[in-house]
């Protein structure tokens, strides 16, 4: 970002190290830049929100909300401009400060996060290099607002939900944590960006196919996230059957507005990280991230909105994995919960590591071992993937199912 | 510019942008207080609790085992935070030919922590029934 801001003043006929006023622009290009990611956060949340309700609609043969706009896109600016306008009721026994001050840790808390998250090749706020342990120990603010939340409510269901979404998700912060090391251990580097660059364009030379445990290391990552995220099948803090709606029970209007939003935005945070640590990031095929940093001119923008494109479309691949996930799993049991935590995920972790680092001295020994891995690796990936495909396709087929995108999409 | 400021320099942009996330959500909250009705009676106002009169305290007493989730993700949350420099080391660490070293020095650090692990589970905290 210091670049393009450096070319900028540049090309106003000033010199960045010598103008005076190079730390305000400096200063004035990151509130924009955190002004735009704000922004993205919150409209891809409320597209989001729009897409979850046609994706359930369309699983379980219904419609789904399709008045507002083409093909009802437009129902989140009228959700939120609805919100908006709704009574913000604070309840006569809350404690009002940390009522209403809880909302504002979720969202922080969250947009922080944006900060280490890549888009593309150079699109990124702050390439720092402790990256991702920044996004990890960011995210904590989260549970920090839903405690908050929680307590202050002054009621019986906020509390309980409050308490079991915070158990929760530390509980899964743990073998989450560690299996996001494997990346990190595979790249030598804690940065976001360099993790990407570490990896290729080609599925063979993404971190997923590296060895068997960085498969096993995506896996557990991925469940975690759904369990941070309160995704289903880990949604028992708003189990709506037994908590009404867990730690957000009090809240109206805006306020309650902000949980939904991190928790829809959400999707997209673990769905950018599970591609930037293990799915090659940006990264094209073909081309090497070289090429792309010595790119010039009309060929430099074209390969950075390839990889823009390339980035934006795996992640929302995953987006819709996690919203299949939902309308497909039902929820688990608080036991089931933590026994998959503590007895499996945790000590399953460890066992990936300790033998990513073996694979890793190994392979430093004797290198072409890890390039029969990578292949070895590759072929089951596509071999496993064209048969769930075969049996998707078959399943649907038997069902009879149709889909009619003409009459009343 | 000395080097504290220039090592300082990439963590700007996110104080920047808590501060503006902060400020963006409270204007938002204000201006929906504004927007919104404002209608309120004493029933409006309790906790909810399925539509009868609320009883007991709230903030009653939750079973010991939600402490005791807490007390294991402090300790196994710490113990990560150890590894995660040893992790991204590792290979530096193989390319001055010290790999096997680091290796055996982390699995007795893991080691530990697994037999901590295998102690609680014996001790029956991760049971949930």
């Amino acid at each position: 970002m210091q670049g393009f801001l450096d070319n900028l003043i540049r090309h106003f006929g000033h010199d960045p190290a010598t103008w005076p006023w190079t730390q305000f622009v400096y200063l004035g290009g990151m509130a924009l830049f955190a002004f735009a990611v704000i922004n993205f956060a919150a409209i891809t949340a409320g597209i989001f929100s729009w897409a979850e309700r046609r994706v359930a609609a369309r699983m379980q043969s219904r419609v789904g909300p399709n008045r507002v706009g083409p093909g009802g896109f437009l129902q989140w600016v009228a959700d939120a401009v609805k919100l908006l306008t709704k009574e913000d009721l604070v309840p006569a026994e809350a404690d009002k400060i940390l009522f209403r001050a809880a909302p504002y840790f979720m969202m922080v808390g969250f947009a922080c996060v944006f900060v280490a998250l890549p888009f593309s090749h150079r699109l990124v706020i702050a390439d720092m290099n402790i990256g991702i342990f920044f996004i990890i120990a960011v995210t904590a603010l989260i549970v920090v607002g839903i405690i908050m939340s929680g307590w202050s409510s002054n009621s019986k269901w906020s509390l309980f939900g409050a308490i079991r979404s915070a158990a929760q998700i530390i509980s899964y912060e743990i073998p989450g944590g560690i299996a996001l090391m494997i990346p990190v251990m595979l790249a030598g580097t804690l940065s976001t960006q360099g993790i990407i660059r570490a990896q290729g364009g080609l599925p063979w030379q993404w971190f997923v196919f590296d060895n068997p445990a960085a498969f096993v290391a995506f896996v557990i990552y991925f469940i975690s996230a759904l369990a941070e995220g309160n995704r289903t099948p880990f949604d028992l803090p708003e189990a709506e059957s037994e908590l009404v709606s867990g730690y957000n029970t009090e809240y109206s209007g805006m306020r309650f507005s902000y949980f939904f939003l991190v928790e829809w935005g959400n999707m997209w945070v673990m769905s950018a990280l599970a591609t930037t640590m293990f799915l090659g990031g940006w990264q094209i095929p073909g081309v090497s991230a070289a090429t792309l940093d010595a790119a010039t001119g009309g060929t430099a923008v074209a390969l950075e909105l390839l990889s823009l494109a390339i980035f934006v479309g795996k992640t929302l691949f995953w987006v819709f994995v996690v919203m299949w996930l939902r309308w497909t799993l039902p929820r688990i049991r608080v036991d089931q919960m933590m026994n998959m935590c503590w007895k499996y995920l945790v000590p399953m972790s460890f066992a990936a590591v300790a033998f990513v680092a073996v694979w890793m001295l190994v392979v430093h020994a004797v290198p072409a071992l890890g390039l029969v891995m990578r292949a070895i690796m590759f072929v089951l990936g596509v071999a496993f993937t064209v048969f769930f495909v075969y049996r998707t396709a078959q399943n649907i087929r038997d069902t009879g199912d149709k889909f009619d995108f003409t009459s009343n999409w | 510019m000395d080097t504290d400021s220039a090592y300082l320099q990439p963590y700007l942009p996110i104080l920047v942008l808590l501060l503006l996330a902060g400020v963006m959500c409270f204007a938002i909250s204000i201006l929906a207080g504004y927007l919104g009705p404002k209608r309120t009676f004493p029933i409006k106002e309790t906790a909810f609790e399925c539509g009868s009169p609320t009883t007991g305290d709230p903030h009653s007493r939750h079973s010991v085992k939600f402490y005791l989730v807490a007390l294991l993700f402090i300790v196994f949350d710490i113990e990560s935070v150890f590894i995660y420099p040893w992790g991204a080391l590792l290979r530096d660490f193989a390319a001055q030919g010290l790999g096997w070293f680091a290796y055996l020095e982390m699995l007795s650090f893991m080691a530990t922590l697994a037999l901590g692990l295998v102690y609680v589970w014996r001790k029956g905290a991760l049971e949930w029934s």
